[in-house]
């Protein structure tokens, strides 16, 4: 518990005018502007935008800025501001089997409709630092190839002709998708509800977790069916003019984990899925959403929950940054009244111990 | 649900404006002369709309988070109403593409504002969407089996 304390504002006043004076670094350096951070910081955008669960690029870029770069920081900044606005609905499903592809690979099949499309990834460079980015030199624009590359299908959409994978996971038309943004959290949780708290889940913490599945943690060997990324179209609907109407387009990263099998006496064995689908460029936040959706379904399947990463309360409990990030930091604030009750208590612990003498009160002018 | 063939027209250039960028939205429009007279009905009003993805690409529906999301209504001296719902947070573009979406349901206006407007703003959007097209093809892998002796 912490108590409301007075004075102290001209400190925090100054503190505050302090911290301004250290983001703005020295004055000599140029001020950032937001159109640098959203196009050479992309990926911190994407983050900002991912886990403040609000897409809107230039605010994520003022967020980071005004939180100096400390990326929770300015998540928190940007949920604060989404409360602000008011709501005017939900768009319909995005569907990402159209996305205008930026990237799109899979590592169960070599040779698929649509190929194989690299796109501007980390993956093969040699993680050598590169002493040229110092500068600002001149840098050459993309290679342009032949663009008639064909459709390109969602590879669990293939796999799902021969029903060698289950599918999709349809749900009653009737049923209206939980939103943890509404209605308070409630366990045991749907599966839609899941992957929204997942999908605005903290990166580092998804990413422990998934590792701690391929570690041998709730063990269910996946595959990387596919991973696209890429622009969708949102459409909402006007209910003035009885139609949806295409709002403009979101950058989206989805990741289809395929995992080993389950089946029945009435159904031959199959594939299992985990699922990913995160705002802007976030490859391997995506992927480790798949890890801990599919580790969640344990009851789905029947299986064991033994591993931390199966433990929804656990996982969704814990996996919001701004939650953790609140209840870790409050206790910095005052707690100097629960602090003197504690020495209190210790104090006569310690003499009904028989040990040293009871002091009085050297503390209390810290409870004032 | 079917539309019409005017519906989808309608869809389709509200999507165009929608994506367009909005300062050459701004240009095309003050290009295109003085702006008829209009009542503002609604907004223009920035807000945010919940998006929704579905389980495994395909399955039931879930909410993946929100966006920002700016509306419009116009409404024109004879009656004509006017739409529009744009991403992101400008005001005017929503102003300017709830103008345009009222003016072109008149045949003649339509017409004016296709090649002024419209039609720009799509050779833009397809210019750009081919240099990305282009640019990701590039990456294509082109995988070769190593030859084992056999045919």
């Amino acid at each position: 518990m912490y108590v409301a304390v007075k004075g102290g504002e001209k400190a925090i006043d100054n503190a505050h005018r302090l911290l301004a004076d250290r983001r703005r670094g020295d004055r000599s350096v140029p001020a950032l502007t937001l159109e640098q951070i959203s196009e050479q910081l992309a990926l911190s955008v994407d983050r900002v935008m991912g886990e403040g669960s609000l897409y809107d690029r230039r605010l994520a870029a003022l967020a980071i800025k005004q939180s100096r770069g400390d990326l929770i920081e300015a998540i928190f900044l940007i949920r604060a501001f989404r409360t602000t606005l008011p709501r005017f609905g939900y768009s319909l499903p995005v569907d990402t089997g159209t996305m205008l592809l930026e990237r799109r690979i899979s590592a169960c099949f070599k040779d698929l409709p649509g190929g194989q499309l690299l796109g501007p990834t980390f993956d093969y460079t040699h993680r050598l630092l590169d002493p040229d980015l110092a500068g600002d030199g001149p840098v050459d624009e993309g290679v342009r190839g032949d663009a008639d590359t064909g459709a390109a299908p969602r590879v669990t959409d293939l796999l799902a002709r021969g029903s060698l994978i289950e599918d999709d996971g349809e749900s009653d038309p009737e049923h209206q998708p939980g939103d943890l943004t509404r209605n308070p959290v409630e366990f045991p949780m749907e599966r839609d509800t899941r992957l929204q708290a997942l999908a605005r889940g903290d990166e580092g913490f998804l990413l422990a977790l998934g590792y701690s599945t391929q570690r041998g943690y709730a063990r269910s060997h996946p595959f990387v069916g596919e991973i696209r990324i890429g622009e969708v179209d949102v459409e909402i609907e006007i209910p003035e003019l009885g139609f949806s109407v295409p709002a403009g387009r979101v950058q989206v990263t989805e990741c289809q984990l395929v995992n080993q099998f389950k089946g029945s006496a009435s159904v031959p064995p199959q594939f299992t899925r985990g699922y990913g689908l995160v705002f802007g460029q976030a490859e391997r936040k995506a992927m480790s959403m798949a890890l801990c959706d599919r580790a969640l379904r344990a009851g789905e399947y029947g299986e064991d929950v033994v591993a931390p990463a199966q433990d929804e309360e656990f996982v969704i409990s814990h996996c919001d940054n701004v939650q953790a990030t609140g209840f870790v930091e409050h206790l910095k604030l005052p707690h100097y009244v629960d602090f003197q009750a504690e020495l209190d208590l210790i104090r006569r612990m310690r003499a009904s111990h028989g040990g040293a003498p009871v002091k009085t009160d050297d503390g209390q002018e810290a409870a004032e | 649900m079917t539309l019409t063939e005017q519906q989808n027209a309608r869809r389709a250039r509200m999507g165009l404006l929608a994506r367009s960028s909005a300062r050459q939205l701004v240009e095309l429009w003050v290009k295109l002369g003085e702006e008829p007279e209009h009542s503002l009905l609604r907004g223009p009003e920035t807000g945010s709309i919940t998006l929704r993805g579905r389980m495994g690409g395909g399955g039931a529906p879930f909410n993946l988070g929100e966006a920002t999301v700016t509306r419009a209504a116009v409404g024109l001296a004879d009656g004509t109403v006017g739409h529009a719902m744009v991403l992101g947070r400008d005001l005017e573009k929503a102003r300017i593409a709830a103008l345009v979406d009222a003016l072109c349901q008149d045949e003649r206006e339509l017409e004016r504002i296709e090649g002024g407007l419209l039609t720009p703003l799509r050779v833009a959007e397809a210019d750009c969407e081919r240099v990305r097209r282009e640019q990701t093809a590039a990456t294509k892998v082109d995988f070769f089996t190593v030859v084992r002796g056999e045919d």
